[in-house]
């Protein structure tokens, strides 16, 4: 099974607080989800501030700054991962350092019915 | 050399399989056919075959494994029917169908892995991935054996949000790949405590309930939702030792013994100090002191052990006034240890009170009025209240009496809080 594990956390606090995580501390534990054979992909992703977001309608491509949705908590990173069922997904997900100071939501992918 | 048996006795003979077994053969099907489902299909096509064919052929000497690989076939018949129409049917077919040859062999070796069975069904249902109310829902329907309506009923709801709720925590078992599994070791205490949860919010919402409910207006049986927690916590506690799991069935005897002497006849809740003790069920409070006693021997004690301990020791009292207060606030100060919750603390304090008296007790006040988790909580103010009772101080007392009449929402509390008024207000 494939999950998308979408790592949450308000932007201003992700760096901030006594328990946020160091990016050295991010990349060894990454490296540690690789080295176990369940990585499929996994990235820290810019600020919302430098989110562009796309829409077609009509045709038209219309264009607008910022994320689709304001909330408090944005995303701030992903890790696509392969795990045999949800607890083990879970346990990955429960690693990933910026869990401590945001959320990770687990999701599993959808197979396209073609 | 099967035995036949006249029809009727041979039909309570299946009922009564149904009864005490169905559980187990449906935990053993899910595991075997993968779906629940599936596997729920398979569980009464079983039963009704067994129907037809044992008037016939006699009862089979081991009735439980007949009926697990009689669902199994008909579940891969209906597979291979519908193989063509399913995406996935083929796979599915491969897998389960894959040691058919020598089935007899299997279902022997399965035997061994029944308890863990219903184990995997008690976690899997019980799983914090799905919400605690798909959770309780789930649990009763599958693990309990409840129909869809008795479940509506035990919680106030239509049945068609119930077997909403259900289809959709089933849909996410199988979407999200929730694993039918025993959780090994290391993650075993955290999912222990989640089906604790499970059971002890089942146990709540049967007991908040006035009793002899039993039957309601329009005849149907009512769920006994304090005895199916009861059961459940004895079946975990049976296939799996643990020390909350015991104090958990402990702390529920040991409730479930007041339950004749909680409510007066017109559904108005008792307290605990006005409660006619002679009520009290001794063969559950034996039981239930038992269990605490098993719980506390094993040493690692848990806040389920230590809530059990505390209602053994009113359980052992003739009366509030001989109880041991002094040891009912240390078990409290303990939990309070374990479980730092300000509902804990109020709890505490009320122990206190009892044996420092209520104007010692209202110094100890102030901190918890002010805490912002309790500034809902009926029985905060209720307590406030009681203590100006104690002290004569009337006009204190009916503020603070009000104030929890405006948060109570059970009718029960409500009832308590209306008359405890009515009292304080007479000239």
């Amino acid at each position: 099974m494939k999950y998308l594990c979408l790592v949450y956390s308000n932007e201003q606090l992700l760096h901030s607080l006594p328990e946020s995580p160091k990016d050295a501390e991010c990349q060894a534990y990454a490296g540690q989800v690789a080295q176990s054979g369940r990585m499929l992909a996994a990235e820290a992703l810019q600020g919302v501030a430098t989110a562009t977001t796309v829409r077609m309608r009509a045709g038209q491509v219309l264009l607008s700054d910022g994320p689709f949705a304001e909330t408090k908590e944005q995303l701030a990173g992903f890790y696509l991962i392969e795990a045999r069922d949800l607890n083990e997904a879970l346990h990955l997900a429960a690693g990933i350092p910026a869990a401590r100071v945001g959320c990770v939501e687990v999701r599993p992918v959808r197979q396209l019915v073609v | 050399m099967p035995m036949l048996q006249p029809a009727t006795v041979l039909t309570r003979h299946i009922e009564q399989l149904y009864q005490q077994h169905s559980r187990q053969v449906l935990a053993t099907l899910i595991r075997l056919l993968g779906d629940f489902d599936r596997a729920e299909d398979a569980l009464q096509e079983a039963f009704s075959a067994a129907l037809v064919q044992w008037p016939l052929t006699g009862v089979p000497a081991s009735p439980v494994p007949w009926l697990i690989s009689t669902g199994r076939f008909k579940a891969i018949d209906k597979l291979r029917q519908q193989q063509r129409f399913v995406s996935d049917g083929e796979t599915v077919l491969a897998q389960i169908a894959s040691d058919e040859a020598d089935d007899s062999f299997v279902l022997q070796m399965d035997q061994q892995q029944w308890p863990d069975d219903y184990l995997r069904l008690v976690f899997t249902c019980c799983h914090p991935a799905l919400s605690m109310e798909a959770q309780l829902a789930l649990t009763l329907r599958e693990v309990c054996g409840l129909t869809t309506e008795q479940i509506a009923r035990a919680f106030l709801q239509t049945p068609s949000t119930i077997a909403q709720r259900i289809v959709r925590a089933k849909q996410k078992i199988k979407a999200a790949a929730i694993p039918y599994q025993v959780p090994p070791p290391q993650q075993l205490a955290p999912r222990l405590q989640a089906v604790h949860k499970v059971i002890y919010l089942l146990f709540n919402e049967g007991y908040s309930m006035p009793g002899n409910q039993s039957v309601s207006d329009d005849g149907m049986l009512q769920a006994d939702l304090a005895q199916q927690a009861i059961d459940l916590a004895k079946q975990l506690l049976a296939l799996h030792f643990d020390t909350e799991s015991c104090g958990l069935l402990a702390l529920l005897l040991l409730q479930h013994a007041r339950r004749q002497a909680r409510f007066t006849a017109h559904g108005e809740l008792i307290l605990l100090p006005e409660q006619q003790r002679q009520l009290w069920d001794q063969v559950l409070i034996s039981e239930g002191i038992r269990h605490v006693e098993t719980a506390l021997a094993s040493g690692r004690i848990g806040p389920y052990a230590i809530q059990a301990a505390i209602a053994a020791v009113h359980s052992e009292s003739t009366d509030s006034a001989s109880t041991d207060w002094p040891q009912i606030h240390a078990l409290y100060q303990l939990l309070h240890r374990l479980e730092p919750t300000p509902v804990v603390a109020l709890n505490q304090l009320v122990a206190f009170s009892m044996c420092h008296g209520p104007a010692a007790a209202l110094l100890q006040l102030p901190p918890l009025l002010a805490d912002e988790n309790l500034a809902q909580y009926h029985l905060l103010f209720a307590v406030a209240a009681d203590f100006h009772r104690q002290l004569g101080q009337n006009s204190e007392a009916l503020i603070f009496y009000r104030q929890a009449l405006l948060l109570a929402t059970n009718p029960a509390d409500q009832q308590f809080l209306q008359q405890r008024l009515l009292e304080l207000s007479a000239p």
